[in-house]
């Protein structure tokens, strides 16, 4: 039986009267390649949100690794890529090895100090992500796609069990997105680590997620790619072509 | 020549100990309020501290011991605002300031007679410094930089991006509470220094300066930490030279230092354009 990395029940969140989420019940475990998908507003970042304890559910329980996200303190076993972080539109004076040593905090105790120990897990990041020529670059004279990969850096240093990543490809050029899909995916196979990706990348998630999760305030389809490629409710929502661009990627690498 | 023998005098020494460490101290500060788009708390308390002084005279005991925890409950009214109230932090620091400075004019009428101390306190008057206040300045400067140094990568992160920050594991409503408590401490320690009307640009320019030159988080407190004291140093002496009131130069030293910084940062990215 695999260790359980998330697990959600009746999981419901609602902001001034609005519900956002409604009854989410799932696992999610180590080993998993789990896609997030849905519409504009479907509540994805929320639930990423509740998950990680940066929002209170309003009801329903959630828990990480065992233990209820509002007491969870192992903040070590989370990468966590957030979307649209806000310091990156300003002159912020960080430079991307400095951004990505933050990464390596959640495994520190106050004074938290980051020292030359820490230097080989940051050159790797660095060069996973492809981005070792800009570590002494700072962060706000990059452009969208580099300052989305330093922050994918930051989420990976720390090598943890479970990559939370909010639309981590958004803007990346094809080379490096296809680089990063790869990374993630040796990440999952070989280190067991459970990806949580929220995505509008329909041509990736074929090709390397195992399950999905179509949300749209609620679950309307969760389960792996084989059940996903026969489900006539989901093409409703999903749409006929962008569910045969799933299956066909699907299909391909089953065979490959 | 003039210069040097003015090192001799006692009120100097002890403007350029106490200037020197209060302003090193909110430079560093003032780094992480503006790149948090907070610089602005530093004037809202600095008018809180007004009332609080008023308050303290009023009550006939010594100005500080009433502001400190005064300024402190402001500065974290301030963050309460902001976080439960979802005020924006501009309106939350309007509002706390308009009710100190409202406070103060109040008892300075009902009081009537200590009008002439308060106005010391408006525009500072760091050359007036006492032994007593020096060491104290010293003692809480050293203490509050060493806070900073404690937290330095807590603070880094939070101003960097505070969700990340809490998925880090760091607690960022003790980070903020910190961050606000410091800079309380700190206006009321910069009131001497500039005087409570002048007391924000402490906090704002050596931050905004050491921007235009800083490559590297580290590099840019050091920058901000220097411009500080450059100016400082310079205001002294040139308010001494020509007679002229010690706060107000010190804040036209400061901005001489941001527009040297913006023309030398102006001409490095150009050199390095080419």
């Amino acid at each position: 039986m695999p260790i359980s990395v998330v697990s959600l029940r009746q999981l419901c969140f609602t902001y001034q009267s609005t519900t956002v989420l409604s009854d989410i019940s799932l696992d999610i475990h180590a080993g998993d390649y789990l896609a997030v998908v849905g519409p504009n507003g479907s509540g994805k970042t929320t639930l990423i949100k509740v998950l990680l304890g940066l929002l209170k559910p309003s009801g329903g329980s959630a828990t990480l690794l065992g233990t209820p996200t509002q007491a969870f303190r192992d903040w070590h076993k989370i990468g966590y890529l957030p979307q649209n972080p806000p310091a990156l539109s300003t002159r912020f004076p960080a430079t991307v090895k400095e951004v990505v040593s933050l990464g390596l905090l959640s495994r520190k105790h106050i004074p938290r100090r980051i020292g030359k120990s820490d230097a080989a897990a940051v050159q790797k990041a660095l060069e996973v992500m492809d981005i070792v020529p800009l570590k002494h670059t700072l962060i706000g004279e990059l452009s969208g796609g580099q300052q989305q990969r330093v922050l994918v850096a930051r989420a990976l240093v720390a090598e943890p069990q479970m990559l939370v990543l909010d639309e981590p490809t958004a803007a990346l050029d094809p080379e490096i997105r296809e680089r990063f899909f790869n990374a993630l995916a040796g990440l999952n196979k070989e280190k067991g680590t459970a990806v949580v990706i929220v995505t509008h990348d329909i041509g990736g998630i074929g090709q390397y997620a195992s399950r999905l999760l179509y949300l749209d305030k609620k679950v309307i389809f969760y389960g792996g790619f084989d059940d996903f490629c026969y489900s006539h409710d989901v093409t409703n929502y999903f749409g006929e072509f962008s569910q045969h661009i799933i299956c066909h990627r699907h299909d391909r690498k089953e065979r490959n | 020549m003039q210069l040097i023998e003015a090192l001799h005098y006692g009120f100097i020494q002890r403007a350029l100990v106490a200037g020197i460490f209060v302003s090193i101290l909110c430079a560093v500060l003032g780094l992480f309020l503006v790149l948090r788009r907070f610089s602005l708390i530093g004037d809202g308390l600095a008018h809180v501290t007004f009332g609080s002084v008023a308050l303290g005279l009023f009550w006939g005991i010594y100005p500080l011991y009433a502001s400190i925890p005064l300024v402190c409950i402001s500065s974290l009214g301030i963050l309460r605002l902001t976080q439960r109230a979802r005020i924006h932090a501009d309106a939350a620091i309007g509002i706390v300031s308009s009710l100190g400075i409202s406070i103060g004019i109040v008892v300075a009428s009902i009081a009537g007679g200590f009008n002439i101390d308060l106005f010391s306190y408006l525009f500072g008057n760091i050359l007036a410094i006492s032994r007593t206040e020096v060491v104290l300045s010293v003692a809480l400067s050293l203490g509050l930089i060493m806070a900073v140094a404690v937290f330095y990568y807590d603070l880094f992160s939070v101003t960097f991006d505070e969700n990340y920050a809490r998925v880090s594991g760091i607690k960022t409503g003790a980070v903020n509470r910190v961050l606000v408590v410091l800079t309380s401490l700190t206006v009321v320690l910069a009131m001497k220094v500039v005087g409570i009307m002048l007391v924000s640009s402490l906090l704002i320019l050596p931050a905004v300066t050491a921007l235009q030159l800083g490559r590297g988080f580290k590099a840019t407190l050091f920058i901000a930490g220097l411009a500080a004291v450059c100016a400082v140093v310079l205001g002294i002496f040139v308010s001494f030279a020509f007679n002229l009131p010690t706060g107000a130069v010190i804040v036209l030293m400061s901005f001489f230092c941001l527009l040297l910084a913006f023309v030398a940062g102006r001409l490095l990215r150009i050199r390095g354009a080419a």
